[in-house]
C-alpha cells in the first residue's frame, strides 16, 4: 500500500490557484455561509414576483406578494436558528 | 433630493460605518502593539486597493450591464445580503445570537501581536499585513454595497462620497477615543442596515422583474417601516420564547 504523502511532501499551491480558492471562499461566505436558506428563497421570491407580473396577475397582488415573501423567507431562517439553539427534542418516555 | 437617494446614502454611510468599526478595532490593536506607522502604512494600502476595485468595476457596470438586468442581479444580491444582516440583528436584538464585542476583539489581537517577535527598526511585515488584512476585508463588503447601491441606481459617485465620508468620520473619531470603539452602538446599526439593504433589494429586484411600484421612490420608505415593524415583532417574539443561556453560533 502507498504511503501517504507527509505534510512537507505536499506539492505547494500556485498563488494563482491559492487567489481563485480565496475569491471563491469570499463569495461562498458572502452568498450563502450558514444561511443557505436565504438565498434560495431570495431567489424564488424574484422568480414567483417575475412569474406573477407577466402573467397578468393584478398589480396589487404582485406588489404585495414581493414583501410578503422576503418576510416569509426571513421567519423561515430566523425559526430554524431557534431550533437549531433549542438542540434536539428529548426522547418522549 | 428624491427619497432613494436619502435613502442611499444613509445605508451606505451606515454600512461603511459598521465596517470601519470593525478595522479600526484591528487597526488599534496593531497600532498599540506594534507601532503606528506599519498599521497605518497597511490600512492605507488596503484603502487603496479598495478604491481601484470601485473605480475599475463600478463604471463598467453602469456603462456596459442594461439597466433591468443590472437591477436583477444587485436587487437579487441586496436581498440575500440584506436579509443575512437583518437575521443576524434579529437574532442580537432577540438574545439569540451573542452581540459583537470589540473589546474581546481587542484584548484577542492584543495577545496575539504581543506574542509576536518585533523588529528593531523599520517597517514591521506582521504589522503591515494584519492591519491589511483587517482593512481590506472589512472594506471588501462595502466595496460591494457600494457597486451595488451606486450601480443600480446610477449613483456610483454619490455612493463612494457616502462610503468616504463614513472612513473619515470613523478614522477620526476612532484615532482619538483609540479603545472605546466598544461604545459605538454597532448592533443598531446592522440592524438600520439590513432594513435599507433588504429594502433596496425588495425595490430594484422587483423594479428589474416588471413590478410597478405604487409612488415610484417613495415606496422605499414604505418598504423601510414595513420591514422595521415586522424586525420588531419578530424580535419580540423570538425573545419571548428564548430560553435563558440558549444562543445559536
Amino acid at each position: 500500500m502507498p504511503e501517504a504523502p507527509r505534510q512537507d511532501e505536499r506539492p505547494a499551491t500556485s498563488p494563482a490557484r491559492r487567489y481563485a480558492s480565496a475569491f471563491g471562499r469570499f463569495w461562498w461566505e458572502f452568498l450563502i455561509g450558514d444561511t443557505p436558506e436565504l438565498l434560495v428563497g431570495g431567489i424564488l421570491a424574484v422568480v414567483v414576483v417575475a412569474l406573477l407580473a407577466h402573467h397578468g396577475v393584478e398589480r396589487a397582488v404582485t406588489v404585495a406578494s414581493m414583501p410578503v415573501l422576503v418576510v416569509v423567507v426571513l421567519g423561515a431562517s430566523v425559526r430554524r436558528a431557534q431550533r437549531a439553539a433549542r438542540g434536539p427534542r428529548p426522547p418522549e418516555p | 433630493m428624491h427619497s432613494a437617494t436619502i435613502v442611499l446614502l444613509v445605508s451606505v454611510f451606515l454600512a461603511s460605518s459598521v465596517e470601519m468599526v470593525e478595522a479600526l478595532t484591528i487597526i488599534v490593536a496593531v497600532g498599540v502593539t506594534r507601532g503606528w506607522r506599519s498599521a497605518l502604512e497597511g490600512a492605507a494600502a488596503a484603502l487603496g486597493v479598495l478604491v481601484v476595485l470601485v473605480l475599475s468595476i463600478g463604471p463598467a457596470l453602469v456603462h456596459y450591464v442594461p439597466l433591468d438586468a443590472l437591477r436583477i442581479t444587485v436587487g437579487g444580491l441586496l436581498l440575500v445580503f440584506g436579509l443575512q444582516w437583518l437575521r443576524k440583528a434579529v437574532l442580537r436584538a432577540a438574545g439569540l445570537k451573542a452581540k459583537h464585542d470589540e473589546d474581546a476583539i481587542f484584548t484577542e489581537q492584543v495577545a496575539e501581536l504581543s506574542a509576536q517577535d518585533r523588529p528593531g527598526n523599520g517597517r514591521d511585515s506582521t504589522a503591515f499585513v494584519v492591519a491589511f488584512k483587517g482593512m481590506f476585508l472589512e472594506g471588501l463588503e462595502v466595496v460591494v454595497i457600494v457597486i451595488t447601491l451606486g450601480a443600480a441606481d446610477h449613483r456610483l459617485g454619490l455612493a463612494s462620497l457616502a462610503a468616504g465620508a463614513a472612513v473619515v468620520v470613523v478614522g477620526i473619531v476612532g484615532l482619538i477615543v483609540t479603545r472605546q470603539l466598544a461604545g459605538v452602538p454597532e448592533n443598531a446599526m446592522k440592524m438600520v442596515v439590513g432594513l435599507m439593504l433588504v429594502s433596496f433589494g425588495t425595490f430594484w429586484s422587483g423594479e428589474g422583474v416588471g413590478v410597478h411600484w405604487p409612488g415610484s421612490d417613495l415606496a422605499l420608505p414604505v418598504l423601510v417601516g414595513v420591514y422595521a415593524l415586522v424586525a420588531w415583532v419578530t424580535v419580540s417574539l423570538v425573545a419571548r420564547e428564548r430560553r435563558p443561556g440558549v444562543e445559536v453560533a
